[in-house]
């Protein structure tokens, strides 16, 4: 295979990734480390190292966006960023020592939590109930509602929140994933942050995140200016075609069922090959 | 404007869209100018990365990529644009701190740069192995 055509297949793929990881919000990462490791035979550092770096350009571009809405909480995304860079720094030094399937392993399974979480129901809870540490730390905060209301909201169980960060951000320089999934539920089901907030802050604290691991993996050699190039133009590329479709599409709740059903069956083959040892 | 009486939630909401909005697309058209020169000068030679064997030395140091750069090579320009890509949120970090200087939030200032200095911390880590 050419250069040439290696170079479109993963721009196509990564076009699709993209599309999908923004229309479900699951991110890019869960399918461009399966495409590039089974699919085309690429070494599993390489592939984080690339997915990696489109996380960040996809972060850093949604969140531009998002950031001027007002709705993302700064305070609170910089105090977790604490947590998370601490998380990404230690993933991506894991990563250099364990072996190669036991990461497509992990990798499988918290596929696998991810896809089930996203189509689970959820339900908010805006809570008024007052935190010592979230006081100390002003992370309660409102928000401007599309009809011009403000809704005010208090951050609860802090300390849980910023260990289930640590997770997400080790998983994140483990994987090469955005892990946003982990960092929502962390914020939504831990903390009891309004949905909004917490997808539009755990996209902002995305891009910090995989830069504290994408330093080391840069430094390792793991980023392959070749492999991350149409792999960082064709994630974008998707995420922001699936931006303007949900912009356009209320529903997108057949998508994630499909979008679930996807990963799991590139979950089971990740873990599969990861037993064999082929990874 | 008087900048530290006014400086609110709101400017630095809208300073590091831009600084997010202008690091992302500066630093993806590098890289698609380096992936145009890339392909046009190796499209037709054969892929491996299936073995790994870390990248080539021009792609790797500052020295090296200022040099691929200045020789016109597709992979260091590439590069280029990475190092970009993965600066913009770091600096949006650095925006972040300025930020909450002017907001007089002083506490923040001290997460903001505890951040900045736990990337550091990652980066130096990468180079002692």
């Amino acid at each position: 295979m050419t250069i040439l055509v290696f170079t479109i297949i993963i721009l196509i793929g990564s076009y699709f990734a993209g599309l999908l990881g923004s229309l479900t919000g699951l991110g890019g990462g869960f399918v461009i480390i399966p495409l590039l490791t089974l699919v085309l035979n690429v070494d599993i550092h390489y592939a984080i190292g690339a997915s990696l770096v489109s996380v960040i350009a996809t972060s850093s571009g949604s969140a531009a966006a998002y950031v001027r809405e007002g709705i993302t909480n700064m305070r609170l995304g910089m105090f977790l960023e604490i947590a998370t860079t601490i998380g990404a720094m230690c993933g991506a030094i894991l990563a250099i020592y364990i072996p190669t399937n036991l990461i497509a392993i992990i990798f499988g399974l918290i596929l696998i939590c991810s896809a089930v979480l996203s189509v689970r129901k959820k339900v908010q809870v805006i809570t008024t109930e007052k935190n010592y540490l979230a006081e100390k730390l002003r992370l309660n905060s409102s928000y401007p509602t599309p009809d011009g209301q403000t809704v005010e909201y208090s951050v609860i169980r802090v300390t849980g929140g910023f260990f289930m960060m640590v997770f997400a951000g080790i998983m994140s320089g483990l994987l090469g994933i955005g892990s946003g999934v982990l960092k929502v539920i962390a914020m939504d089901s831990i903390m009891r942050i309004p949905f909004k907030v917490s997808t539009t802050t755990s996209n902002f604290m995305i891009g910090v995140t995989a830069s504290a691991s994408a330093v080391v993996y840069f430094q390792r050699g793991y980023i392959s200016p070749g492999l991350s190039m149409p792999v960082v133009i064709g994630v974008l590329l998707g995420a922001l075609t699936g931006s303007k479709i949900l912009v356009h599409s209320t529903s997108s709740k057949w998508l994630r069922w499909i979008f679930a059903v996807m990963v799991t069956f590139l979950a089971v083959q990740m873990i599969y090959h990861g037993l064999k040892g082929r990874i | 404007m008087d900048l530290k009486m006014k400086f609110k939630d709101k400017d630095m909401q809208l300073l590091l869209g831009q600084v997010l909005r202008a690091g992302t697309i500066i630093s993806i058209s590098i890289v698609f100018i380096g992936g145009v020169v890339f392909l046009y000068r190796h499209g037709f030679s054969i892929a491996n990365y299936r073995v790994f064997n870390g990248v080539p030395d021009f792609v790797q140091h500052p020295s090296g990529i200022e040099y691929g750069i200045l020789n016109f090579k597709g992979q260091a320009i590439i590069q280029f644009g990475i190092i970009l890509l993965i600066a913009t949120p770091i600096v949006r970090v650095l925006f972040s701190a300025i930020g909450f200087v002017l907001e007089k939030d002083y506490m923040y200032v001290v997460i903001s740069l505890l951040v900045l200095s736990i990337i550091f911390l990652s980066m130096m880590s990468g180079h002692a192995g």
